[in-house]
């Protein structure tokens, strides 16, 4: 069967030659299946963020190559690889155009991958399946298609955004700890949205967070990260089973006893 | 000071304000919708102008020479948007360096003289400052300017509706979500850059013929006219709920306000030597407005918190 994504052997160093440089990927290998919903966890600095952003194209690696469906995108630039993507990010401004209306911005994302033409920009066709799909967020911006973005809350962005990612089906979601910067109960409802999108279109999915809990709870695997690597791989069965405790064990394991991570969140 | 001087003075500010309203109106696509201050066009306020009376001296239709004017103000934009997205030079820097090497461009499409006159009499203008009064109504700079606008405004309405034009607004409202979604930013931005220095020669093409000569002066501070413009255009009328193509006008207005209040400034007798240290005072004053308001009498204006999650 052939795989979804095949991340070989990535390297990626930052500010390489002075004092800050920093090796963020250190022979970075994941491959993952059609319909995989996979769970990265690991502590600051572990490489989580920049192995969406090569997978993203935001720059590129020094070494080792990207596939998606087999098609080598290392060298692609990241407005074309676009098409193979649907991207949230932490910061809820990131993913939307705040001046922007909700419609907008949907209709943007709907043409992920597509040539822009001279055609008008929004159908009314369109507006009836933005409304539809709205309500699956079940969070009353059906009947808000006009309004400007940037007075939504930062929730509601959220929730779009990952409505915008996911509106031209992706080949892979990266979800880039897109619940972080939420409270706890927004984000529950934006997770719970998530796991509700990615069933419903078996979307191969990789989620960024720092709560093992949630770790745990979703997706079919999951992996944790230290220095640029995957050091732990676990799925299926196996998973289902793991508890924070083990976790925890694995992560002091491995980072020498040493674990002082004030954001993995323990409960 | 005889009022009777002012009020004959102002139809033709009010033209002057229109052709300026238009090259405003490209100002504000690059700073206001791609974000961007973009300086060419102290330059290509210059080459349309060049451009079209060279163009009519040789014997071609004013049609034609204002088409070329605007292809030439489009190929400055390009010029800049490439210096600034293929060769990374920020967008301030890479448009004084084509404003600067324009100067030459100008001089040379200028047959290496600092002015060209054009007579109204023995060409066949669309405008000039000879036909304000005493024309027919149809032949009224100030109403064939005024259409003009109107015609543009009604274009950039539907293009900035279009697939291609809601993706350069996002590419000005955030890149890294427009990248995300798959919108190639480093061309819209060119393309941006290139319909809005088009549109800047086109004013320039326009202007040159209502005042009958193109000078290679003629671009010189354009940007903070078409800044105030912009601003005040937002100041006076931003309160009203508008749709872009109002937005638009309201640029417009700008510039007949800025040209009308010139006006009456110069009534009072001051010196036009002075008028550009006016300018650059009064776009300072109007850009430190939102600024100081927030720092000192504002209430926060809150972009979506948390709050009302």
């Amino acid at each position: 069967m052939s795989h979804v994504l095949d991340l070989i052997g990535l390297k990626k160093t930052f500010n390489a030659g002075t004092v800050n440089e920093k090796t963020a990927l250190d022979g970075l290998n994941l491959h993952l299946q059609e319909g995989d919903f996979v769970t990265v966890i690991g502590g600051n600095g572990a490489g989580k963020s920049t192995m969406l952003n090569a997978i993203a194209g935001t720059w590129f690696v020094d070494e080792g190559s990207i596939r998606i469906d087999d098609i080598d995108v290392t060298r692609l630039s990241e407005h074309k690889r676009a098409k193979y993507l649907g991207r949230v990010f932490q910061d809820p401004m990131t993913g939307t155009a705040a001046s922007m209306q909700i419609e907008e911005n949907l209709a943007l994302a709907a043409r992920r991958g597509a040539r822009r033409t001279l055609k008008i920009g929004i159908t009314n066709k369109e507006r009836a399946f933005y409304k539809e799909q709205l309500q699956i967020l079940d969070l009353g911006l059906e009947n808000r298609l006009t309004t400007g973005v940037g007075l939504l809350s930062g929730g509601q962005r959220q929730a779009l955004t990952l409505l915008m990612a996911t509106l031209q089906k992706p080949r892979l979601l990266l979800l880039d700890e897109h619940t972080a910067a939420l409270d706890p109960k927004t984000a529950a409802k934006v997770l719970d949205a998530t796991d509700r999108i990615v069933k419903k279109d078996n979307l191969t999915t990789i989620m960024i967070t720092h709560n093992m809990k949630d770790a745990i709870a979703h997706g079919n695997r999951l992996v944790m990260m230290h220095e640029g690597r995957i050091i732990y791989d676990v799925s299926g069965e196996e998973k289902k089973k793991l508890t924070v405790a083990d976790l925890l064990h694995k992560f002091e394991e491995v980072s020498g006893g040493e674990f002082a991570n004030d954001r993995m969140i323990l409960s | 000071m005889n009022i009777g001087t002012l009020l004959n003075a102002l139809p033709g500010a009010c033209a002057q304000g229109l052709i300026w309203g238009i090259m405003a109106i490209g100002v504000y696509l690059t700073y206001r919708i791609l974000d961007l201050a973009d300086l060419t066009v102290d330059g290509t306020m210059c080459t349309g102008g060049a451009v079209c009376i060279m163009m009519m001296l040789n014997g071609h239709s004013v049609w034609l020479s204002l088409l070329v004017a605007f292809l030439a103000g489009m190929l400055a934009g390009m010029v800049t948007g490439l210096l600034h997205t293929f060769l990374g030079i920020p967008a301030i820097l890479a448009g004084i360096l084509t404003q600067l090497g324009l100067y030459s461009v100008n001089l040379r499409i200028l047959g290496n003289k600092a002015n060209q006159a054009i007579n109204v009499d023995k060409y066949n203008l669309l405008i000039s400052l000879r036909y304000i009064k005493n024309v027919a109504f149809y032949k009224n700079s100030i109403l064939i300017v005024a259409v003009v606008t109107i015609i543009l405004i009604a274009v950039l309405y539907w293009f900035f509706g279009t697939e291609l034009g809601c993706s350069i607004r996002a590419t000005g409202a955030n890149a890294g979500m427009s990248k995300a979604q798959g919108i190639n930013t480093d061309f819209n931005k060119v393309l941006g850059l290139m319909i809005s220095n088009g549109i800047v020669a086109f004013a320039s093409a326009l202007y040159a013929q209502y005042q009958g000569f193109a000078d290679v002066n003629a671009g010189r501070g354009a940007i903070v006219i078409g800044l105030a413009a912009v601003i005040i255009g937002q100041v006076v009328f931003g309160w009203i709920h508008a749709n872009f193509a109002c937005k638009l006008l309201f640029v417009s207005f700008g510039a007949i306000i800025y040209y009308l209040v010139l006006q009456v400034v110069m009534w009072f007798g001051l010196n036009t030597n002075d008028l550009k240290l006016i300018s650059a005072l009064v776009v300072a004053a109007f850009l430190a407005i939102p600024h100081l308001k927030e720092k000192y009498f504002g209430k926060k204006i809150k972009k979506g918190g948390e709050s009302r999650a």
